[in-house]
């Protein structure tokens, strides 16, 4: 899609920093979260999990929970139906365990009550007989041919025969003769690293409202990144029609890419209808811990070769990764993106994915790439320091920039990776001295980002404001961002745009909020729509004034004669056509659907200084600053607070935050106390240095930027604590005790 | 009337234990008793050249005792470090102590104090030194009925100093994988005439290591006597491996925390000196 000559165009409201219009609700207690709804006569409901990691369900019986005065309904396994499909089926399998229970937390059965004390008084009355089964956890012992099986026969026809049964899913891509640009390295570097699996770490907890109002009939509230997704799924599950099933998502504390797919929604459904009365289910942090999709985790083995000069010559990796106990496709993420930032003339990447008795992956914030561009980016780390080369220099060489084939097929149009190394080579940051016991770390770091199904409605109000009816749900103040271009297209200020989220009745299918693609693609059908509401207002115009509605312009919010042979007519506001519309033809509105291409891929650079403290291993962040590309920021706070989020996070993954798993397969951690995610006096300011380079796939330039901001800061901080210790280090997270034993050399 | 119920009891002074334990499901008592109402339980007392602090004053109210902070430094700062701003309203150093969590804060710089703690029992009052109280992970040497009434911090001699680091891997909102406190009193000469040193985090209870203090006794902290008291605190340890760190991590560092806690006594001791 051409731009409206971006690069000269003035943006009037598009780059300003209005409030939030969910601000003043969320921060007095006001805005409607998932446990915020009830509904008359509504039941409490409470979900029996597996306290074993691998176990056959031998039996279950309900029969004295049943039998507890208040208790209204019982579901388990036997209460859903089967799906053709194996992606649904492994949603409901994870919903409600069908004879094996998987991972320690895996749902075996749900009970709804007239409170939530006795629906937990009936949850110690179910009577689970299990048989264990062998376990395993770890994604490297998963993949060896003798390891417990998990399931058996979910591996796809890319797998070679001969593999571990847990072995679903195989991937390549690469170009170029990898063993040729070996040969012409001057040094090869290999190593291998680890990574734990994460937790998105959102502070609201799953949470559902569900009734059934006839046999197939049903309302659905809950905290979702996707309505339409979950409407898509629960009525296939509860074997309903789409029309039949209202989703409405709530306002989200949070969701990462955690909340989008469904845990409890299906449960509440089917007990709602099997008791006639709305069902809330809200998880506890330990459910949502054990229960709910972490990342995957992760075994690499990344092989570099570079000249003397800085020249990489040519890179493979080897991606091992688990995404639990069901098939998962991540890897692909991985193995396309580990070397994404760099123009290479030959490179190679094999994914594996590896079934674990651990909960099944959920997409996390550029779900795949955090880790195989940390093993990338920790070796071209050490690469540069073993040529004693700056380690800016040698990425700005090798940097993938416009007309480049990229390590996963395609060739880069305008790209912002130079342009960010260059600021970031430029900062004060990068030539600030550092102390002793201190080092710097950075790495680059990429996503692809997406754009997808979308259907906007913006409706002219007979007052002269605007109504923006989109569908999807608002994680990072989208509605800002919607609203500030509705009103840049249509001449209007910011103040008379609401824009809301819509239930699933209300809107033709919008694809999850994921994949960064909500300001790009909601916003692009925003414009359209505004485009087709302003052309509708043309029209009225020239009816009133007689004049052919070609002969009519769009200018500051008003309809004008075009050119001196149109006529002499006064401009007409947007306020003065919506006040007479009921006299022109009736109310006026703007829509837009479509499948959004032309999501520019995004690229930023981190930086980060460290200090250990080499008698306990503790890591300190004394300084940070973020560089990315965002095309063109329409609301630049938010960018930031994308940019500033995303280093935390990783920076917690970095140091502290892991699934522990003891010997028999449970989850040791799953509360905020012994899982760390950082505290505010963790951390320094993070600095953010936002770049414009133009999306040439969107009107203003837009780029998606809520994912790549996760990527660099793991091989960053990993670079940083490195180059303090003096000591390579291969795992994540580098927790004290990890940094301490590696300084110990044991 | 705690005696008297057959079921499980909790005494409840700032409830920020007892409340977290009922939420996550892990006490279930049939009688909670609230005691911080009774008199004289929120009031921190001069006595004796030291202070009795009620078992219901919050970490909060300690922290602002401008006189209790001079005295007991290394105490004050133990309790300060429970928790956050909003916890440190409720929480109590009575409540840390009958907790009974190896890992508490509060009680290792009660033991360096050589702090005695006022029991109210069925019979009657009695004295109990703070050492004597823990008993393993979750458990007291307290009798039913027994409510713990006040804390008692000695006076101490000029030129003393006391001082508590813990570990965690994030700097609040954590438990101490590892901690230490050290008190100490310097001569005139800057040499240390007695020392208490107590360890957190590595035994099923608060350590009590002579052996570090001996290890100082008679020295001016210079590095051979300071690496003495870690390597003390390292022999004494008789850690576990958890996900909270490992058996060799927390003997290492234990005996790191030992050793920068010593020093920052000392200088306080050296300011107390000067100020006195
Ligand atoms: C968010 C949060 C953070 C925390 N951070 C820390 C931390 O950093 N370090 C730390 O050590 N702890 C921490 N804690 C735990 C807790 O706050 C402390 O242990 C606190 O000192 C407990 O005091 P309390 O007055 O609230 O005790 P309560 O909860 O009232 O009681 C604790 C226990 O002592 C018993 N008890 C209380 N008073 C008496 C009495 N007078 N006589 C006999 N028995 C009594 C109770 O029955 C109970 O078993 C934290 C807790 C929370 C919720």
């Amino acid at each position: 899609m051409p731009r409206d000559n971006n690069d000269t165009r003035v943006f009037k409201v598009v780059g300003t920093r209005p409030p939030r219009p969910d601000g003043i609700d969320k921060v007095t207690g006001r805005a409607m979260y998932g446990a915020d709804v009830t509904a008359p006569g509504m039941l409490s409901a409470q979900i029996l999990r597996s306290p074993h990691a691998h176990a056959r369900i031998v039996a279950i019986d309900t029969a004295a929970a049943a039998a507890l005065p208040g208790v209204k309904a019982i579901v388990t396994a036997a209460d859903f139906m089967a799906q053709d499909d194996a992606g649904l089926d492994d949603i409901l399998v994870n919903c409600m365990a069908r004879d094996v229970v998987l991972y320690d937390g895996h749902a075996v059965a749900a009970v709804a009550a007239t409170t939530p004390a006795i629906a937990r008084a009936a949850l110690k009355l179910i009577d689970v007989t299990y048989e264990a089964l062998p376990h395993v956890t770890d994604v490297d012992a998963a993949m060896r041919p003798d390891a417990p099986v998990v399931q058996a026969g979910r591996a796809n026809e890319s797998v070679p025969a001969g593999m571990s049964p847990n072995v679903t899913h195989h991937c390549e891509f690469g170009h170029g003769d990898v063993d040729a640009g070996f040969a012409a390295a001057d040094v090869i570097v290999e190593r291998s690293f680890t990574t734990a699996a994460t937790h998105q770490g959102y502070i609201e907890p799953h949470a559902c409202l569900a009734t059934f109002t006839g046999e197939d009939k049903a309302d659905l509230w809950c905290c979702t990144q996707g309505q339409y997704n979950v409407r898509t799924v629960c009525a296939a599950l509860m074997g309903m029609e789409a029309s039949q099933l209202r989703v409405t998502a709530s306002e989200i504390g949070g969701g990462f890419g955690g909340k989008t797919t469904v845990f409890i929604e299906p449960v509440a459904l089917a007990l709602s209808r099997k008791a006639g009365r709305p069902v809330k289910i809200v998880m506890s942090r330990d459910e949502v811990f054990r229960a709910t999709g972490p990342t995957v985790s992760s075994s690499i083995d990344v092989r570099i070769g570079m000249t003397r000069d800085g020249r990489i010559t040519a890179g493979e990796a080897v991606l091992r990764y688990s995404g639990g106990a069901f098939p998962c496709g991540t890897v692909d993420m991985g193995a396309q993106s580990a070397f994404a930032a760099y123009d290479m003339p030959a490179v190679r990447t094999l994914g594996w994915n590896a079934l674990t008795n651990r909960p099944k992956e959920a997409a996390y914030r550029a779900p795949g790439a955090p880790m195989a561009i940390y093993a990338v980016e920790s070796v071209v780390d050490e690469l540069c320091q073993t040529l004693a080369l700056d380690p800016l220099d040698v990425r700005l060489k090798n940097a993938a920039r416009k007309g480049t084939l990229s390590s996963y097929g395609p060739t880069f149009d305008d790209i912002g990776l130079v342009a960010t190394l260059e600021a970031a080579k430029a900062h004060p940051h990068y030539h600030a001295p550092l102390g002793p016991g201190q080092g710097r770390g950075l790495s680059a770091g990429f996503w692809f980002n997406f754009g997808g199904n979308t259907c906007v409605s913006l409706n002219i109000n007979t007052d002269g404001t605007v109504g923006v009816t989109e569908g999807n749900p608002d994680i990072g103040g989208s509605r800002a961002a919607i609203s500030q271009m509705a009103a840049e297209e249509l001449g209007l200020p910011y103040e008379k745009i609401r824009t809301i989220v819509a239930d699933t009745a209300s809107l033709g299918h919008n694809d999850v909020t994921d994949g960064s693609r909500v300001t790009f693609a909601v916003g692009l059908a925003t414009i359209k729509a505004a485009q087709d509401a302003v052309a509708k207002m043309c029209a009225r115009a020239a009816a009133i004034w007689g004049i052919d509605p070609d002969a009519v312009e769009w200018v500051d919010g008003a309809a004008q004669p075009c050119g001196p042979n149109a006529g002499k007519f006064p401009p007409m506001s947007l306020a003065e056509i919506a006040a007479v519309s009921f006299q022109t033809g009736g109310p006026i509105a703007g829509h837009h659907e479509f499948n959004a291409d032309g999501a520019g891929v995004s690229f930023g650079v981190h930086l980060v200084d460290v200090e250990v403290d080499r008698e306990t291993g503790a890591t300190k962040v004394l300084r940070y600053t973020v560089f990315q590309d965002a095309g063109k920021a329409v609301h630049p706070s938010y960018v930031e607070g994308q940019m500033q989020g995303g280093a935390v996070q990783g920076i917690g993954w970095a140091l502290n935050e892991e699934y522990i798993y003891g010997e028999d397969g449970r989850l040791q951690n799953p509360g905020f106390l012994d899982y760390r995610i950082p505290v505010a006096s963790d951390l320094p300011n993070i600095d953010t240095v936002i770049l414009e380079i133009p999306n040439p796939g969107h009107p203003y330039g837009v780029r998606g930027v809520g994912e790549t901001p996760i990527v660099p800061p793991l091989a960053a901080l990993s670079n940083a604590v490195s180059r303090a210790i003096g000591l390579r280090l291969n795992r994540l997270p580098m927790s004290p005790p990890r940094i301490l034993a590696a300084l110990s050399g044991s | 009337m705690l005696a008297a119920e057959p079921g499980v009891t909790r005494i409840l002074t700032g409830g920020t234990d007892v409340m977290v334990q009922m939420r996550a499901g892990l006490a279930a008592p049939a009688l909670v008793v609230d005691v911080k109402h009774l008199t004289g339980l929120r009031a921190i007392t001069p006595e004796a050249g030291g202070y009795r602090i009620g078992a219901a004053v919050p970490g909060a109210v300690m922290g602002e005792h401008a006189g209790l902070r001079a005295l007991w430094p290394g105490v004050v700062e133990g309790v300060e470090l429970i928790g956050s701003t909003q916890v440190q309203g409720r929480a109590t150093m009575a409540g840390n102590l009958c907790n009974g969590s190896p890992a508490a804060d509060a009680v290792p710089g009660l033991v360096a104090a050589d702090a005695v703690v006022r029991i109210m029992g069925v019979d009657g009052a009695r004295d109990c030194p703070v050492i004597d109280i823990p008993a393993g992970p979750g458990r007291t040497t307290l009798a039913k009925g027994d409510i713990v009434t006040s804390i008692f911090l000695p006076a101490r001699p000029a030129r003393s100093g006391d001082a508590y680091l813990r570990f965690t891997p994030r700097s609040e909102m954590d438990i101490a994988v590892v901690s230490a406190a050290v008190s100490l009193t310097l001569g005139a000469d800057g040499a240390v005439t007695a020392a208490r040193v107590a360890l957190g985090a590595v035994a099923p209870t608060v350590l009590l290591v002579d052996e570090a203090a001996q290890a100082i006794i008679g020295t001016r902290l210079d590095d051979a006597a300071l690496a003495a008291l870690a390597a003390a605190c390292s022999a004494a340890c008789r850690p576990i491996d958890d996900k909270r760190g490992t058996v060799a991590f927390r003997t290492q560092v234990a005996g790191v925390l030992a050793r920068r806690a010593a020093s920052i006594a000392r200088d306080r001791a050296h300011s107390a000196g000067d100020a006195a």
